[in-house]
């Protein structure tokens, strides 16, 4: 169990302030890409990479290290912001989001980009990777844990499903999934498009532990994290509830935030609220 | 002549493998007894997951092994392999380059009584269009046991197409199998016959029977659909001035498909594609559906005297 200090949450909640600059820098940069979902899963990342995970920047293939698998690849940018931050590639680099012959691809190459553990972005696969790698994990005996997230959209995919049974099947306490639930997918809100809710009762009914938290309070997050380390026979799902293109006031749960990129005059905009 | 299935062939050279490498790991969906994984799940339980009814996560979870460094196996029916997870062997297994062999068994009409629905005569399509993917089709156990010896060192993602039922064995253990080199098993000015699978020892029982009637042909075991060996078709294009492809898969998109490409870009003759003519199959023994989809020696005899005829115009 760490302990959950005030000094870690500063970290973490600058950290993720620094990140979401970054998303809106490069996204506005780009000129296209997903906006609302990479703010919206920006404090949990931030808490993974600078509290839970043990990763190491000069070596991103070392085998013991902790795995993040995003799964709903889309949100990239709060991956690249993330992974910069840490030190795995110059934050200048963001600049090239999206462009011809970048690594930064419009969704995660693992083969690109240093850090990257999966290449995702087709919804539903990147769960199944993680539920392999902590299978890996737990046949070489090795101590690392292994990260997910996913859309509340994403889950509506069957495949997921398919993943969520095969981990408590496997009695996989080194996975975690966190569900990014902004309650928006490109269509609309999920519960109007098609709703995967209740989202708890469902990773229960799979033999999950299941915890849900304000996915933007970094004492939660961190709380959820230390939670699940002591959780032994199954993985956990964490039901974080977050808005879409948190800290834009102007962004915050608007559909039409999920897949464009802020203008320039909204860049400056957003910049300015995220001082 | 002795027979083997190729599945049979595969369950056996897996346990193998097992035997000598330790990151070795198999996932099969609820069809081991049939895929012939079985028995590696007998011997090494610690090394098998069976992903159930789920082929889409077997795919996935297949692309987190291998990520974590394990050279993993995974195994199904063709059509289930390359079909229903074909969004997940092309984004998590061949985008990502990962270490993966889908070994999918029960290929092409040969699956017999399941019927249609079960009979995949469009894998070979459908996964040689994948970039990073190499497609192997071997046409009997000695080679089948061969290539998943070299696919297990080869780097990279890799579909093994096997099949259900008892194929001659045309190889001695000790034959050379190297991924994207065929194999000339007879040499012939006539005509070449390139083949996969299934159709490579009926392709040498007509050559037989031509021979005595003086016509001399090439015979060729084009296991490696992709890469294809360019080499040997280009010669055999300009040695023999005719090619007829076999192969128990769809005339679209298949071996017949790929040797088209590579001669009518580089040394246009007539080219016969013996295969599937664009139809299901249906539920049948294997013998009574290669006779009545026209895999047979007498038809390959039969298009050979018509692709002769082409050839003299």
């Amino acid at each position: 169990m760490k302990e959950i200090t005030e000094e870690a949450v500063a970290i973490t909640i600058e950290k993720a302030r620094q990140m979401r600059r970054n998303i809106i820098k490069m996204l506005g940069q780009a000129g296209s890409g997903h906006t609302g979902g990479s703010l919206s899963a920006s404090d949990i990342v931030a808490c993974l990479y600078f509290w839970e995970m043990n990763v190491d920047p000069a070596n991103p293939h070392w085998p013991d290290r902790d795995r993040f698998v995003l799964s709903k690849g889309h949100a990239a940018p709060v991956l690249y912001a993330v992974l910069a931050e840490k030190g795995f590639f110059p934050i200048d680099n963001l600049n090239s989001l999206r462009t011809l012959g970048s690594p930064l691809q419009g969704h995660p190459d693992m083969r690109k980009v240093p850090g990257v553990e999966a290449s995702t972005g087709s919804l539903g696969q990147g769960i199944s990777w993680a539920v392999g790698m902590a299978l890996a994990g737990k046949m070489d005996k090795k101590s690392y844990r292994v990260y997910t997230m996913l859309g509340d959209g994403e889950i509506e995919e069957g495949m997921v499903w398919e993943a969520a049974m095969a981990a408590a099947h496997y009695k996989l306490d080194n996975l975690m999934a966190f569900v990014d639930h902004n309650g928006l997918q490109i269509d609309g809100r999920v519960q109007e498009v098609m709703s995967p809710l209740p989202i708890p009762d469902k990773f229960r009914a799979f033999g999950w532990e299941v915890l849900e938290i304000d996915g933007h309070d970094h004492k939660q997050i961190m709380a959820a994290l230390n939670s699940a380390r002591t959780v032994s026979g199954r993985p956990t799902a964490v039901i974080a509830h977050t808005i879409k293109g948190k800290g834009c006031s102007f962004m915050e749960d608007r559909v039409e935030w999920h897949g464009v990129a802020p203008k320039p005059d909204e860049v400056k905009k957003a910049l300015a609220e995220l001082l | 002549m002795d027979k083997q299935a190729t599945r049979d062939a595969y369950g056996k050279a897996l346990v193998e493998l097992g035997s000598l490498y330790d990151d070795i790991v198999v996932l099969d969906a609820d069809l081991s007894k049939s895929t012939k994984t079985f028995d590696f799940a007998k011997k090494f339980p610690d090394r098998f997951f069976n992903a159930g009814i789920a082929e889409q996560n077997m795919m996935g979870m297949a692309a987190g092994l291998a990520a974590a460094g394990k050279v993993v196996f995974a195994s199904s029916f063709a059509i289930f392999a390359a079909g229903r997870a074909f969004e997940q062997v092309r984004n998590s297994l061949a985008y990502a380059n990962l270490n993966v062999k889908i070994c999918a068994t029960h290929s092409g009409i040969t699956v017999g009584e399941d019927g249609g629905s079960h009979q995949s005569v469009e894998d070979i399509a459908i996964m040689r269009s994948i970039p990073n993917l190499t497609v192997i089709v071997p046409s009997d156990g000695v080679s089948t046991r061969q290539a998943l010896f070299k696919l297990y060192q080869h780097q990279g993602p890799a579909y093994l197409r096997l099949g259900r039922p008892a194929l001659p064995l045309i190889y001695k253990d000790d034959m050379d199998f190297q991924i994207g080199h065929g194999i000339q098993l007879r040499q012939g000015h006539d005509a070449a016959i390139i083949a996969c699978g299934a159709m490579v020892a009926l392709a040498l029982q007509a050559a037989e029977i031509l021979a005595a009637e003086g016509i001399q042909l090439s015979v060729v075991d084009m296991h490696s659909i992709k890469p294809l060996d360019k080499d040997i078709t280009v010669s055999l294009a300009m040695q023999t001035g005719a090619m007829l492809t076999a192969e128990e898969h769809s005339i679209i998109g298949g071996l017949g498909s790929a040797v088209c490409e590579v001669v009518s870009e580089n040394y246009p003759v007539p080219v016969m594609r013996m295969g599937i003519n664009d139809v299901f199959g249906q539920s049948g023994t294997p013998d009574e559906l290669m006779q009545h989809y026209g895999l047979t020696v007498d038809k390959i005899v039969q298009n050979i005297h018509l692709l002769l005829k082409k050839k003299t115009k």
